[in-house]
């Protein structure tokens, strides 16, 4: 009953000035904590997709998505089921590599991982690398070892399978 | 057209007549309009009276009041204004000006960020960066407060805004993709609902201020003939059913009245009506109505279920819910009669061992022996406004209401300060009623400056203030809670409430005695002229109360009741566990 669950909330609202403030104002004020967040634009003119991803039990999140609902410039709101969403992340990697051994190391990686090199200088390479949070997380483990620079990453985005809504 | 006249003619496009405000630098533009403008304006003497002016016009007439302020410090003034109309889901409108666009982010003079500041407050808030979007904003201004669950919004509206010139429309359409209230309940969920009500041997009816907003104070007497059941409410439901009538049970809660918070203990069903089961009505949650199946009637879905778990929710307006639910209960109900006979028997009986006593000779005088002889001298349909604090409970618990929209009172946010203020705006929405105020020394004194308001625009309105030189309800607490260690509620022999009101060319006088209170305020009344009454009080009256954290059963402190010798009262233990065949 009072199971903590990852919940992905989807929402399309109006994309205008200060949605983002009252979005993430109703979570603060409601004590709601909220992992991570994307925003873009959508199919839609004048809206946006905001994905919302954030830890509660059932009770948490129905107030989330009502309380969602209640915002005038909030126009839809879905909680997201796991089984049948398509969730993506984007990960920029700078490693610090001078050698050359290390540079086809951190290249046959990124390969492994279906990444690519975006950016070489004569100290570093940046990896850039998409797909689930977890699948970054292991090359992220792989290529600690030769002194990662810097990590940008975007937080999950994602979207329901097939015709769904 | 320039924006500020568009403001203007907004406005009276939407039936406003009378605005309360306060004009600033980067008003002038507005208020330069409003000079030759047939739209009343009362200037007051303070932003807060202007939002709680606003607040008590709609809350006494069902209108959108109408408040304005400068950028700033006039705005974050009707801050406490505007977040006591959020809580308690009262519709007005705050326009608060703005430095020029230019100058917004540059820490101008007297700019605040009255956005992000009302955010969190209003039902939803709009900043116009050009004139032409002005028309617009305020039609959608005025749906969004008056329409779903009532509610404020505000307007930031810089200063070169107003004076843009712009061609006006006249058929402009507003668009508001994102919300869409639910108004029909659930015809499934009424079938459920109306089942369980007939099946019910123990039904109560709690009302909330919903019950007032949408006007249904007629279905839910009809709904509590129909089946018979006894009615309670909070304290902004308090109006919403006749209080002399046989089953009104009175209000629940913290201070609510012992029959209420024990039969509400017992009921088998409980019928909640427009009411966000806040804290100081359900007492601790876990204990709330342990024996009972919950119908929750709401036009705000986000209030099922958020802090009371409920068994049949049904999302829609009042009015509308209970006239369907009235339908399908009498069509149910011709096969099946049932009866709660046994049922509203023991509360008859209960009801008459704890009538509240009123009437006291003590001087200084009883809060009750007041109450009543304010009563006694105003017809039902006058409207009280209450502070808050003890003067507050004493009025919700002693003070017979039987009318919606005649007991005003700051409810959710608890705003002292709030009932002179919201007097002056009911006197001006309804100029007909007689308008009581009754406040406590330490409220008034926040807002007393308005005097020179209702003296300046003759605004009628009639101050009682219940004056016992302490911050009561903090002192009482202090008392049953904190070892009566008074820090700090004690607020001195200053001032002389009959000089001060005489200090702005209102009427004062002085109520000492019993008997007195009543001959003074029927002639106050019958003056027509702006009065603060005095009202000396005993300090140590204590109203009998829940304390904070425990179930409303839980009642300490002396309640006194009206029979000298009272009979038991026929309360039965409840079994907790919640068991229904």
């Amino acid at each position: 009953m009072d199971e903590q669950r990852t919940h992905v909330i989807s929402t399309l609202v109006l994309n205008k000035p200060g949605v983002l403030q009252r979005v993430a104002g109703l979570f603060t004020r409601r004590g709601f904590n909220i992992d991570n967040i994307t925003v873009g634009t959508s199919e839609q003119e004048n809206m946006a997709r905001m994905t919302i991803i954030s830890k509660g039990d059932e009770k948490v999140l129905e107030q989330i998505i009502k309380q969602l609902n209640k915002l005038i410039d909030v126009v839809k709101v879905r909680d997201l089921d796991p089984e049948n969403t398509v969730k993506r992340e984007l990960c920029l990697i700078k490693i610090h590599a001078i050698s050359e051994k290390k540079r086809s190391e951190v290249i046959q990686y990124a390969n492994i991982f279906r990444g690519r090199i975006i950016d070489v200088s004569p100290e570093t390479l940046t990896v850039e690398i998409t797909g689930s949070p977890g699948k970054i997380e292991a090359l992220i483990d792989l290529l600690r070892v030769f002194g990662i620079k810097q990590i940008a990453r975007t937080g999950p985005t994602a979207i329901s399978r097939g015709t769904l809504d | 057209m320039k924006g500020s006249e568009a403001i203007i003619k907004s406005l009276k496009d939407q039936g406003v007549d009378i605005v309360f405000g306060y004009p600033g630098g980067v008003l002038l533009p507005l208020y330069d309009v409003l000079y030759d403008s047939d739209l009343k304006h009362i200037l007051v003497r303070h932003e807060q009276c202007a939002a709680h002016a606003a607040d008590g016009y709609a809350r006494a007439s069902g209108k959108v009041g109408v408040c304005i302020g400068t950028s700033g410090p006039g705005a974050t003034n009707l801050v406490t204004g505007i977040a006591t109309a959020h809580m308690d889901s009262s519709p007005i409108l705050a326009i608060a000006g703005q430095v020029g666009t230019a100058l917004i982010g540059r820490d101008a003079f007297q700019e605040v960020d009255t956005l992000g500041l009302t955010m969190p407050i209003t039902k939803h808030n709009f900043q116009a960066m050009q004139a032409d979007e002005i028309p617009g904003m305020i039609k959608s201004a005025f749906y969004i407060a008056s329409t779903g669950r009532q509610g404020p919004v505000a307007i930031d509206l810089p200063k070169d805004v107003q004076e843009q010139e712009f061609e006006y429309k006249a058929d402009f359409q507003i668009d508001l993709p994102g919300y869409k209230p639910t108004r029909k309940g659930h015809p499934g969920q009424i079938k459920k609902a109306s089942n369980l009500i007939l099946k019910s041997k123990k039904p109560v009816i709690l009302a909330g201020g919903g019950v007032v907003l949408s006007e249904s104070s007629d279905e839910l007497l009809e709904l509590s003939k129909l089946i018979k059941a006894p009615v309670t409410t909070t304290l902004m439901g308090k109006g919403s059913f006749p209080e002399d009538d046989p089953l009104s049970l009175g209000m629940l809660g913290m201070h609510g009245r012992k029959v209420a918070n024990l039969v509400v203990d017992e009921c088998d069903c409980l019928i909640v009506i427009g009411c966000r089961f806040s804290d100081r009505t359900t007492g601790k949650v876990d204990e709330f109505a342990p024996n009972a199946k919950i119908i929750h009637i709401d036009v705000d879905p986000a209030e099922i279920g958020k802090n009371v778990d409920i068994d049949i929710p049904i999302v829609g307006d009042a009015k509308i819910v209970l006239t369907s639910l009235i339908k399908t209960i009498s069509k149910l109900k011709e096969g099946n009669p049932g009866s709660t006979k046994e049922w509203t028997d023991y509360i008859s009986d209960f009801k008459i061992n704890c009538i509240p006593r009123l009437s006291f000779d003590d001087v200084p005088l009883k809060p009750q022996q007041v109450i009543k002889e304010i009563r006694d001298s105003i017809d039902y349909d006058a409207i009280v406004t209450t502070d808050v604090g003890q003067n507050q409970m004493w009025m919700a618990h002693y003070f017979t209401s039987k009318i919606p929209r005649t007991f005003l009172s700051s409810g959710g946010l608890g705003t002292m300060g709030f009932g002179f203020p919201a007097a002056m705006g009911a006197k001006v929405a309804l100029p007909e009623n007689d308008v009581v105020a009754v406040c406590g020394d330490g409220g008034f004194l926040m807002v007393c400056q308005d005097l020179a308001t209702v003296r300046e625009y003759d605004i009628p309105v009639v101050v009682c203030v219940l004056n016992n030189r302490y911050l009561g309800m903090v002192a009482q607490w202090q008392k049953l809670f904190y070892d009566e260690r008074m820090s700090h509620t004690h607020l001195g022999e200053v001032p002389d409430f009959v000089k001060l009101a005489e200090a702005f060319g209102v009427r004062g006088e002085r109520v000492e005695k019993p008997g007195e209170m009543k001959e003074t305020l029927q002639s106050a009344l019958k003056s027509g002229e702006p009065t603060l009454i005095d009202v000396i009080i005993d300090p140590d009256e204590i109203l009998p109360m829940v304390p904070p954290g425990c179930g409303i059963t839980e009642i300490v402190g002396e309640y006194k009741v009206e029979r000298e010798v009272p009979g038991e009262i026929p309360y039965r233990a409840p079994h907790k566990e919640k068991e229904w065949e």
